[in-house]
């Protein structure tokens, strides 16, 4: 099984958000970046593809060539090797239009995703890719088993899962329970050696023209005091929730 | 040319969001000085919609969608879209309409804006405003395409009725076997639970409360208040609740009216997830806990002192009510 795991390069979760250039771009100074975190759990289940059912495991970025420290962490982790797409992701319809040629142009079984990237949020390209690509396609996956051809699958619902049956090929969004926080894996020395040796291969963008751009930016306006009430007064909580907030 | 609403149900009913991107469809289609068409899969009630302002709504009833198919529900709204030459798509931010959206954006080849929180700032260019970093931002974004999609955020427009007399159409859609490329075997869900994204309350609590035995306050607070139970991300990672409470940045997002944190010390990611709630209060016993500066009432003080009485004199207010 050929697994291509798409990578999108974010800033850590505790990052500061600010904008420049008149805020019509993110001010990248002092952020710190690293894989997108629905990633990283799509990238350790490709992980236990590998080591249980013998999966050859690519990993993919587009973005200019700051991410490629993402990416060799990623190999760190175990990815065999990896390909960057060499052009500015700003819109998700172009980037799921550049993966999607990555994947035609690879012939992957398997295309794992995050549910959405923690910067843009948009929670599109793995769809876009699929449709592309015309790969079946399931969104919020908690739980794979690959048996052949046969997938199995279970997606997040409102108030609870479902269960799905497809068939490889396929594009799989995935979350938190494809596998748990504490199956994580850090990138150990011989692993970051190994990265080294690892094959990135940097392609040119098939570029097609942005679907949307993003014209200005802004920071949420200020939030007001916490009036705080006293612990032995619940009555005033009570009122201020019916009379004031009119929340119940 | 019109705009397109896809008014998303479940069991045949209506969600809350329908009737949110309904009032918000209508106020685009005023702007862009045209009709709303809205489209529905097995619904009957189809008449609802006219009190959100749709004109004219289509009615799709396909035996073959007995659950939700993503692909075969965006071929349908694909191929509506394309009979009332829909220039705007609309649709809500429900799990199963994020899932859908993208393949509906590919197939019309058309520039798609999720997590959209006003009504387009400007119609030529296109530009709506979205979330982005969690909600720590946000993006004046112009769609440049000929079709266009927007996904509204949960509860950023909210319901505003605008009452027309309507026609509801039936319109038979063809699907072909690809769009059943997956197959839904078995759907659990806690019966009679209020779900997260469902939930105008949502009660929320964290590490402060020591143990999965301590729940039972939790629980009879959200019964009370008729809400929802969720949770921070570490208690669902050491099993105390179930993975589907975790909320936040990495869990699942919360945009109630009244979101109640309990016990939880309001990390970033943490509040990047819930920030979109409404009202936020807040009971912790360190009047130092980050999600003061992040709420709009608190108590400080302890969480096993203070719930018990909140339920009690809610339950005391409720009867009076
Ligand atoms: C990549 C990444 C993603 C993350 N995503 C999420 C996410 O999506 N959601 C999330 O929640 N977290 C997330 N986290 C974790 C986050 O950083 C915090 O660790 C977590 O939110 C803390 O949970 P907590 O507030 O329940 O626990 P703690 O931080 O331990 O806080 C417990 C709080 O309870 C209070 N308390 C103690 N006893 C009492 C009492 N008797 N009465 C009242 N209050 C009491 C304490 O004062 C304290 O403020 C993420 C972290 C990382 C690195
Ligand atoms: N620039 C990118 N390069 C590689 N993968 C990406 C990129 N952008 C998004 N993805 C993938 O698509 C998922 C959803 O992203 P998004 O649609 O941007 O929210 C991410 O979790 C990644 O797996």
């Amino acid at each position: 099984m050929k697994i291509l795991v798409c990578i999108s390069h974010v800033p850590d979760t505790t990052s500061k958000i600010n904008f420049t250039d008149n805020d019509t771009k993110f001010d990248t100074n002092g952020v710190q970046y690293v894989i997108n975190p629905y990633d990283e759990f799509c990238l350790t289940r490709a992980m236990w593809f590998k080591e249980k059912q013998g999966a050859t495991i690519t990993v993919l970025n587009v973005g200019n060539a700051t991410t490629e420290p993402t990416l060799r962490k990623a190999l760190a982790i175990g990815a065999d090797d990896a390909i960057r797409v060499n052009a500015e992701p700003n819109d998700g319809l172009s980037v799921a239009k550049e993966i999607a040629a990555v994947v035609k142009n690879g012939n992957y079984d398997l295309v794992l995703a995050g549910r959405e990237s923690i910067d843009y949020n948009g929670g599109m390209v793995p769809g876009m890719i699929a449709f592309l690509v015309d790969y079946h396609f399931v969104n919020g996956c908690v739980g794979i088993e690959v048996d052949g051809n046969s997938v199995m699958l279970v997606r997040e619902i409102d108030g609870g899962n479902e269960t799905l049956s497809s068939t490889l090929p396929m594009v799989v969004a995935g979350q938190k329970g494809i596998v748990e926080e504490k199956d994580l894996r850090i990138p150990n020395m011989r692993g970051i050696m190994m990265a080294r040796q690892k094959p990135l291969q940097v392609v040119e963008p098939v570029a097609s023209k942005n679907a949307t751009e993003v014209q200005s930016y802004q920071k949420p306006a200020p939030k007001g005091a916490v009036k705080l009430v006293n612990s032995d007064n619940i009555d005033e909580l009570i009122n201020l929730l019916h009379n004031e907030a009119k929340v119940i | 040319m019109s705009v397109l609403v896809f008014a998303d149900a479940a069991n045949g009913k209506f969600k809350k969001s329908a009737f949110e991107v309904v009032s918000y469809g209508k106020k685009v289609a005023e702007q862009l000085n045209t009709n709303l068409v809205a489209v529905t899969i097995n619904v009957s009630a189809n008449e609802e919609l006219f009190t959100y302002g749709a004109e004219k709504v289509i009615s799709v009833s396909e035996s073959k969608l007995t659950t939700f198919i993503a692909k075969a529900y965006s071929s349908i709204i694909k191929q509506v879209s394309e009979v009332e030459n829909a220039t705007v798509i609309v649709l809500d931010s429900s799990i199963d309409t994020l899932y859908l959206a993208p393949l509906v954006a590919v197939s019309l080849d058309a520039g798609y804006v999720s997590n959209a929180v006003a009504l387009p700032t400007s119609i030529n260019p296109f530009t709506v405003k979205r979330k982005v970093f969690s909600s720590k931002g946000f993006a004046d974004t112009i769609i440049s395409t000929e079709k266009k999609i927007v996904g509204v955020a949960k509860n950023s427009f909210g319901i505003h009725e605008n009452p027309v007399s309507g026609t509801v159409e039936e319109m038979s859609i063809s699907l072909s076997d690809s769009d059943f490329g997956v197959k839904s075997e078995k759907i659990e869900k806690a019966s009679g639970k209020v779900t997260i994204a469902d939930a105008d309350v949502v009660v929320s609590a964290g590490r402060g409360l020591k143990g999965p035995e301590n729940w039972g306050m939790i629980e009879e607070l959200a019964t009370v208040l008729g809400a929802a139970t969720a949770c921070s991300k570490p208690v669902s990672d050491l099993g105390w609740r179930p993975h589907g409470e975790h909320v936040g940045q990495t869990g699942k997002p919360v945009a109630s009216n009244l979101y109640i944190a309990i016990g939880i010390s309001g990390a970033i990611q943490h509040l990047a997830g819930v920030n979109a709630s409404k009202v936020k209060v807040v009971i912790n016993s360190d009047p130092e806990a980050p999600f003061f500066k992040a709420a709009d009432y608190g108590i400080v003080g302890d969480a096993f002192q203070i719930v018990p009485e909140l339920i009690t004199k809610l339950k005391a207010f409720k009867l009076a009510q």
